[in-house]
């Protein structure tokens, strides 16, 4: 890389400005130019495409234009990524279609315990900017995996780490994909795998061509849309209902009315209140009330387990990479925050917002007269009454009047709402033009293919850099040949198993990963054999970019139940798996090789272990390891009769258990969640890697001095003084 | 090797994060400890329970002033001993 000027660095920084500028400015009269075609009378549909192509097309562009053939632009942007675009760019990485659509939701139904999220996914970045960013920023590597090689000397702390890397990446990638799927199709009507077919085009547009690079300047866009999309309709609610366009302020007012609502419900005998005696999901729960969803342990193991894993998560830390200097990186990271900050500080108010009209609009309402924005989303299954989707007034006194003794008003325990409905509705509720529900959707959409595009590119670069360059290149032809029918073999097999879900056009998935699996050969083998060395690592990048993109689309299709569980089980592994390898790495010369690795092993595997045991082999966690059923947090009880269930072979002989079983899940140790795995793995990776390290003999001078380097901003990369 | 002053700008960088992470653990978990307490206040005017408010907004604020105080601390340390980057 090129030493920039700092009149050349000004310059750059005007022009970035210019062209972003520019670019919100153009989305804006986008946006009133669609509301003009709206009042002319075009239809709703034709306004969901032109946004969803429009935006597409718009990223599409930025990642061809960005296209690079340089290793360093493709793995790091050149590092000339300035702290606030940064900023702008991990914002988005970050917020993924969980924040977007699912927090609200969660934020809904779960009232206060659900702000564990929110601080969980907040906090994070204090450590991330402490504890690891900056010194991960002036080692100088490409991947996350890199400095564990080099610190950890050798490849088998890399390949370590490129599992964990893979691991929890996969499993939130997955969680993204699922998430455009259900975006378009809820919106365009589109078939759902046809769906998910048309985001990944637009995720691989961005991430083959241009790597790094290319992802920075389209999640800067990316994020721009997504902050619009997300405050713009709650900005008018707000406005409309209390005078004041700034929701944060308002819905304070809307909580106070909320708990006036609540206490009234009760007392009418609209609603029944949780009790210690008695407490499920037909009971209310008071909003502002602490502690009925999650006990305080869990609680405050989501909080810490989120906030560590995101000091933890590759593709949010790679993202440090990229800034021209350490001095930048931990500016950086305050930018981030920042841009996170606007959204999650939002997320309470469209929960206040929608509970309230749900409070007030719908319950204790009489049948007749319910609102008729909650058909549309009836009809889809999301929202039901008395126990049945809502398609329309008649089906909902049909299904009511089935209820014995049911008075004709909606009652508490009649009302069901789909959580990712709270975001998507608002602006229906609201009683908005349907533009602004397209640019919730376009929002939606930006959110998660930004994420997407990040995770492929996290795992995409350790396979190609970590696993290709610096594990597979090295070893003679011949072991050259025999890794790579391995590796093919098993990937083969491994999408036989996984992807025999149907697909788009009729063809079931395992097919098209095969052709993908093909077309790669019979392209990529030529272009690799006239390729140049740097040629190869780029070709092969892109090439396992694609392959992990299509396994995945075809895992999303099988449409795995809940997405704040997934995202939290990848908070959990890659926390048990980095974190204490990577502080200890910078802040205890001490640490040694071995104690690293018996580290890693034992911390990320407790974890692992926990949650495939709890989630699959419920079972076998009774029966061998003690473990018990997780209790309720309000009365206490079990959630599950594990003897009652384990005498009935259905379940009890399903291994491994599938969603339906009452038993997955709903056990564990000491009643913790099996999203806070890291709470067990975590403290057990740093106590292995303390007693090890004490036990065995003192790093090399040479080493102890690295980290010294790591620790002083000034100066070239660690990295580029050991192989200048 | 370590000269000196290399070893002070450790000690105060140290000294520095561990100040940090203190703030950052009753922002994020001691206050929330006590969110029953809280929530007998009421924000005037905004109407909000303190203890939620903490939660949804208090602390968060309290992250992100604090990121960006601490980037300025860290930059002034690493000035004082001449390990900073060149601007």
């Amino acid at each position: 890389m090129v030493a920039q000027t700092s009149s050349e660095r000004a310059d750059f920084m005007r022009s970035l400005g210019r062209m972003y500028g520019l670019y919100t400015g153009g989305f804006l009269g986008f946006i009133v130019l669609l509301a003009l075609m709206e009042q002319a009378g075009v239809p709703n549909k034709i306004l969901g495409y032109f946004f969803v192509f429009f935006t597409l097309a718009v990223y599409g562009v930025i990642g061809i234009a960005m296209r690079t053939a340089q290793v360093s632009e493709y793995y790091v942007a050149g590092r000339r990524v300035p702290a606030f675009y940064n900023g702008m760019a991990t914002g988005a990485d970050w917020m993924s279609a969980a924040s977007f659509v699912g927090m609200a939701g969660s934020l809904f139904l779960l009232g206060y315990d659900g702000l564990a999220w929110v601080l969980g996914w907040t906090g994070g970045f204090v450590l991330v900017s402490i504890l690891v960013g900056p010194y991960l920023r002036k080692f100088g590597a490409y991947t996350v995996p890199d400095f564990m090689a080099f610190r950890y000397g050798g490849n088998f702390a890399r390949f370590l780490a490129v599992i964990v890397l893979v691991c929890c990446s996969f499993t939130y990638v997955t969680a993204q994909i699922y998430g455009t799927g259900i975006i378009a199709s809820r919106f365009l009507g589109m078939q759902f795998e046809i769906a998910v077919f048309a985001g990944l085009v637009g995720i691989l547009l961005c991430a083959m061509l241009g790597g790094m690079r290319a992802v920075t300047w389209t999640q800067i866009a990316q994020y721009i849309v997504l902050i619009v999309a997300y405050l713009v309709p709650i900005v008018i609610l707000s406005t409309k209902h209390y005078g004041i366009p700034v929701p944060e302020l308002t819905y304070g007012q809307a909580i106070a009315e909320i708990t006036a609502r609540e206490q009234e419900m009760v007392r009418t005998g609209l609603a029944t209140l949780c009790t210690a005696a008695n407490c499920g999901p037909t009971t209310l729960k008071p909003h502002i009330q602490p502690f009925m969803n999650y006990t305080p342990l869990n609680f405050f193991g989501i909080i810490f387990c989120m906030m560590v894993g995101t000091a933890s998560l590759p593709h949010i830390l790679m993202r440090y990479f990229t800034t021209p200097s350490v001095r930048e990186a931990r500016v950086s990271v305050a930018w981030s925050l920042l841009f996170i900050f606007l959204l999650y500080f939002s997320a309470p108010a469209y929960a206040a917002f929608s509970k309230l009209e749900v409070y007030t609009n719908i319950i204790g309402r009489d049948i007749n007269s319910i609102r008729p924005w909650m058909f549309t989303w009836g009809e889809l299954g999301l929202i039901q009454v008395c126990g049945k989707n809502a398609v329309n007034l008649d089906a909902v006194l049909a299904a009511c009047k089935a209820i014995a003794g049911h008075p004709g008003v909606v009652r508490f325990q009649d009302f069901s709402i789909n959580t990712d409905v709270i975001v998507l509705s608002t602006p229906e509720i609201a009683g908005l033009p349907y533009v602004i529900s397209g640019l919730v959707a376009a929002g939606g959409l930006a959110a998660a293919l930004s994420t997407a595009d990040g995770l492929l590119l996290a795992i995409a670069n350790a396979l190609s850099h970590d696993v290709y360059y610096n594990m597979i290149q090295p070893v003679r032809a011949a072991g050259q040949w025999l890794i790579g029918i391995i590796i093919a073999a098993v990937v083969v097999a491994l999408i036989y198993l996984l992807a025999a879900v149907p697909g788009p056009f009729g063809l079931e998935w395992r097919w098209w990963s095969l052709l993908a699996l093909g077309g790669l050969v019979v392209v990529v083998a030529p272009l690799m054999r006239a390729a140049t060395a740097v040629g190869r690592r780029l070709i092969m990048a892109r090439a396992l970019l694609l392959l992990v993109a299509v396994c995945s689309a075809a895992l999303a299709s099988t449409r795995p139940s809940d997405i704040l569980a997934m995202v939290g089980w990848a908070f959990s592994l890659a926390m048990a798996g980095n974190f204490p390898a990577i502080v200890l790495g910078i802040w205890w010369k001490r640490t040694t090789t071995a104690a690293a690795i018996w580290g890693i092993v034992a911390g990320w595997g407790i974890c692992l272990f926990y949650l495939i045991t709890t989630r699959y082999f419920p079972q076998m966690g009774i029966t061998y390891f003690g473990m018990a059923s997780l209790l309720n947090p309000e009365t206490g009880q079990p959630l599950v009769n594990i003897a009652q269930v384990m005498a009935d072979p259905k379940w009890a002989t399903q291994w491994p258990a599938l969603a339906a079983n009452p038993l997955a899940n709903k056990v564990g140790w000491f009643d913790l969640n099996n999203i806070n795995c890291g709470l067990l793995g975590m403290p057990l990776g740093f106590l292995v890697m303390v007693v090890v390290s004490l036990l065995g003999k003192e790093p090399p001078q040479e080493m102890q001095a690295l980290v010294d380097e790591i620790r002083k901003p000034r100066g070239r990369t660690v990295l580029e003084e050991k192989t200048a | 090797m370590q000269n000196s002053s290399d070893q002070a700008h450790w000690q105060r960088t140290t000294r520095l994060m561990l100040a940090h992470l203190c703030i950052w653990f009753i922002f994020g978990y001691v206050i929330h400890m006590f969110v029953n307490v809280l929530n007998q206040f009421t924000i005037p005017i905004l109407k909000f329970p303190l203890g939620f408010y903490m939660a949804a907004q208090g602390s968060l604020i309290v992250f992100v002033v604090m990121l960006f105080v601490f980037a300025w601390q860290q930059d002034r340390i690493d000035r004082q001993h001449g390990v900073a980057e060149d601007d």
